[in-house]
């Protein structure tokens, strides 16, 4: 599996690690109230076509990059840098 | 008073000549990282060309001739060979590296053939031109290459894994010198 860093370009997936859902990206407020961070702690969708991901390329460039792919083929169909794309 | 004696990072290991690929250490290099404060690059590139007549590099390339600057990641580079201008630190993190990373050069012909040995990262001429550099992984070890010359590349770990640097190198050199010999 190769994964498209914005920065460094097609490196291999043993440079990245993963994180989990893009969902980390939107942290509420500090006040959001509980079920707006049980949201964002515990529930995920859980779709089989397309899933955002974060990836963080700690052997590379040190970037966290947003992976747009499928969970089902494995195809990535986007990657971004993740700073800047959160609340 | 004990007197110390001051000892490159890979003091005793190198220089190593293999085949047609030699590595010697980069000893005494001046290292420092920049990084840009929030909304300030504009003004680090600036200060960087004004001090020290250097562009600021963009993604995976190096510029200058001596004083080097080469991008060294996500928002931040590395100064080397070059004491840093004070003025930086009014735009950016001014950090120094020196004695943290073991800096060797594997050059001749061949030195490409034993990188690629040890790094996921493309090194062929289309990929990797001179003053290309690439944040990546040197056989489990995060580091840093840059390409100096056609045949001479700049290659960078955290100081503490020079002897596994050394030992790595050496393996792929070997294999490498193996099959023209």
């Amino acid at each position: 599996m190769k994964i498209d860093c914005p920065l460094c370009g097609t490196r291999d997936s043993r440079e990245f690690s993963y994180r989990g859902d893009a969902t980390y990206l939107n942290r509420p407020a500090a006040d959001a109230g509980a079920e707006a961070w049980d949201d964002y702690l515990h529930n995920r969708d859980n779709p089989a076509d397309r899933t955002d991901d974060l990836w963080h390329h700690g052997m590379g460039c040190g970037a966290w990059v947003v992976v747009t792919r499928s969970p089902a083929s494995h195809e990535i169909f986007a990657t971004r840098l993740a700073k800047g794309t959160g609340a | 008073m004990v007197k110390l004696t001051a000892k490159s990072a890979a003091h005793g290991l190198l220089p190593l000549t293999i085949g047609t690929v030699q590595v010697t250490e980069v000893a005494d290099l001046t290292l420092t990282a920049i990084a840009p404060y929030k909304g300030k690059a504009a003004q680090a590139a600036q200060a960087l060309t004004s001090a020290h007549g250097l562009d600021w590099p963009q993604p995976k390339r190096a510029t200058g001739n001596g004083p080097h600057a080469i991008w060294f990641g996500h928002q931040h580079i590395l100064l080397t060979g070059a004491q840093p201008d004070p003025g930086l630190a009014k735009s950016c993190a001014v950090t120094d590296q020196t004695d943290a990373w073991v800096v060797v050069d594997v050059a001749g012909q061949g030195a490409r053939d034993v990188l690629s040995r040890l790094t996921p990262a493309d090194m062929r001429d289309g990929a990797f031109a001179l003053l290309d550099t690439a944040r990546t992984e040197i056989q489990h070890m995060q580091g840093a290459i840059t390409r100096m010359d056609p045949d001479r590349y700049r290659v960078m770990v955290f100081r503490s894994m020079a002897r596994t640097l050394v030992h790595d190198l050496q393996t792929a050199m070997e294999s490498v010198a193996s099959l023209s010999a």
